[in-house]
């Protein structure tokens, strides 16, 4: 297969250099953009190529940005391309790899992006914890300055745009784009209430596109090479690659791109090696935390946003969580929905509230105090929490993801826990 | 906090020049003062290790915002420190793919050899132990990082390597 985003990145390969990264084509597709073709070309083609955004909820790229009021229709003052690089989904590792090994291509993709919507600021919003991606990010926008592929003026254009990366200074709500627009405003990271959209009103009440690194990374080649070009890339019906990863007790954890519709078992067979020694797959979360379990009745599906969005599951991330047989799915979902339960802004009270006590009820059940009716009120929390609408953000929905598959999947694990009263994986050390 | 400290101290005088100065640095791209906040914690943080009442009363200040709503925001983020901390920070993952590849114990080995849980500093004030969501390294569970570098495939070994200079329990 054709590497698209990973054409730079091989293991044990150094990270690629602006001479490098020119050397093998980079920033041919802004010189295109800057000399032959307007921002309504450019807006075009990533419609017409289908991209879908790749930070979990996969939206289409172009439709997105079709909110952004352009030309005339827009009010007079900065428009805004942020990119979030708050990496934070549980099992989630492949912007890191995009920015640490090629972090031109991710610049590359931001200027060609803020040129399709009019923004004349930028932002990288990176996780603090990644230090060396800030490093070799802030090294690389200095080299685009040098070159004049930043600043006033990019290439003799006229266009003019200015890029910074600003450190986050954590929380995993700042993923959602909105809460993530809070914090670059020096806010507490709260999600804030839709409409109106931050493609109307964003950072600092202006119009604000965010997008996810993957999905930014891809613009140049889209730019490049035509939307044709790039929806024959996937084997399913979505199109283009992805980066997908596996996480667990594999032989071979990694992430890798492969064309988008490959399939769970190929990822999981070929490329991760399969199940580590004296352990079988029970069950994966598909695309990071907050997504629903699957099992092994799913290996042959694509990793296309539809096909898994039909098996009762999101691709969200595409960096897949493998839970084997030695290990609990209830002490699983217990480490999620602890997570959740601390990352929550506090601001819906059922998430707020709610989210600790499935936490608590969960402990019980691991730790062999649960009753039968626990398993009842779990539902009810998964019915209310769960639904889209009841909460402010989909951060609780969300967490309800692993635990109400993991009650479908594996309710003889819960059951076996409340009878024994004990964790039955305690003793062969899956826990 | 308290008030009484607050009338006490001269908040003019808490920051550095060199911590104004990059203050406004950052001030220059952000059209409100309290845009800076959580810049300017963080850049006081870095020259200090963590953000003190004082401070966050300067900060405030020279942001032309409450205090209160400067701790609002100071609280919120996992990266802001409002107590000291040690030389490094330890932030260790207890997310998912950690977990299932026993992080519980290698945090045990970490709170026996440092002598301290979460939360704490040892008494030498080398090392903060801190959990921290999910540092997407999860191919390469379990991970921690120690200060600036990330530190992975964690197991007895790493831990007696990386806290070779620490006795077992020498802390508590």
């Amino acid at each position: 297969m054709e590497k698209v985003l990973t054409r730079n990145i091989s293991p044990g390969k150094a990270p690629t250099d602006i001479a490098a990264y020119e050397a093998n084509g980079g920033y041919s597709a802004l010189r295109k953009a800057m000399t032959v073709m307007s921002p309504d070309d450019c807006r075009q083609v990533i419609s017409d190529s289908n991209l879908r955004g790749r930070g979990g909820a996969g939206f289409p790229t172009g439709m997105k940005w079709s909110f952004v009021p352009m030309g005339d229709k827009c009010s007079p003052g900065h428009k805004y391309l942020v990119c979030n690089a708050d990496e934070m989904e549980p099992g989630t590792f492949k912007d890191r790899l995009l920015m640490e090994f090629d972090p031109h291509q991710l610049i590359e993709g931001m200027i060609l992006s803020a040129y399709c919507i009019g923004a004349d600021i930028s932002y990288i919003f990176i996780r603090g914890e990644y230090v060396v991606a800030i490093e070799r990010l802030r090294a690389a926008l200095a080299d685009c300055y040098a070159r004049g592929y930043l600043g006033e003026n990019i290439l003799g254009s006229g266009y003019k745009l200015e890029m910074y990366v600003h450190p986050s200074a954590g929380r995993y709500i700042c993923g959602e784009e909105t809460a993530l627009i809070n914090a670059l405003e020096g806010k507490r990271a709260n999600p804030r209430a839709k409409p109106p959209f931050p493609q109307v009103s964003g950072l600092w009440g202006r119009p604000t596109i965010v997008n996810n690194v993957e999905t930014l990374c891809n613009i140049p080649h889209i730019i490049d090479r035509g939307a044709d070009w790039f929806k024959g890339l996937g084997v399913g019906e979505d199109a283009g690659t992805k980066l997908f990863g596996v996480s667990g007790r594999v032989k071979n954890p990694g992430c890798w791109e492969l064309p988008m519709g490959t399939s769970v078992r190929e990822i999981l067979e070929d490329h991760a090696g399969g199940m580590q020694d004296g352990l079988q797959l029970k069950g994966f979360l598909p695309g990071g935390g907050s997504t629903d379990f699957l099992t092994r009745d799913h290996l042959d599906l694509a990793m296309d946003y539809n096909v898994i969005g039909k098996a009762g599951s999101r691709m969200g991330t595409g960096t897949m969580i493998i839970l084997d047989d030695k290990t609990c799915p209830v002490g699983m979902v217990l480490n999620l929905i602890r997570f959740f339960a601390h990352e929550s802004c506090g601001f819906c009270t059922p998430c707020r509230d709610g989210l600790p006590w499935s936490r608590q009820v969960l402990e019980d059940i691991e730790n062999g105090r649960g009753k039968k009716e626990d398993l009842d009120t779990l539902e009810y929390q998964i019915k209310y929490i769960g639904a889209i609408g009841n909460t402010h953000c989909a951060l609780a929905p969300g967490a309800m993801e692993p635990l109400q598959s993991a009650l479908k999947y594996f309710r003889e694990d819960f059951e076996h826990h409340i009878s024994g009263r004990a964790c039955p994986y305690r003793s062969v050390g899956g826990s | 906090m308290s008030n009484s400290q607050m009338i006490q101290t001269d908040l003019n005088s808490v920051l550095t020049l060199e911590e104004l100065a990059e203050i406004d640095h950052e001030l220059e791209h952000i059209p409100y003062k309290s845009g800076a906040a959580i810049d300017a914690l963080k850049i006081v943080q870095s020259s200090r290790g963590w953000v003190s009442d004082e401070c966050l009363q300067a900060i405030a200040k020279h942001l032309e915002m409450s205090s209160e709503e400067l701790e609002g925001v100071a609280t919120f983020y996992n990266l802001i420190y409002r107590r000291p901390v040690g030389d490094n920070v330890v932030l260790f993952c207890d997310s998912v793919s950690c977990w299932i590849n026993g992080c519980d114990d290698i945090k045990e080995m970490i709170s026996q050899k440092l002598g301290v849980d979460y939360g704490e500093t040892t008494s030498d004030n080398a090392y903060t132990l801190l959990p921290v969501p999910c540092l997407g390294a999860c191919d390469r569970a379990p991970v921690m990082m120690v200060g600036d570098d990330l530190v992975t495939h964690l197991d007895r070994e790493t831990i007696d390597t990386i806290f070779a200079n620490k006795e077992s329990g020498s802390e508590t």
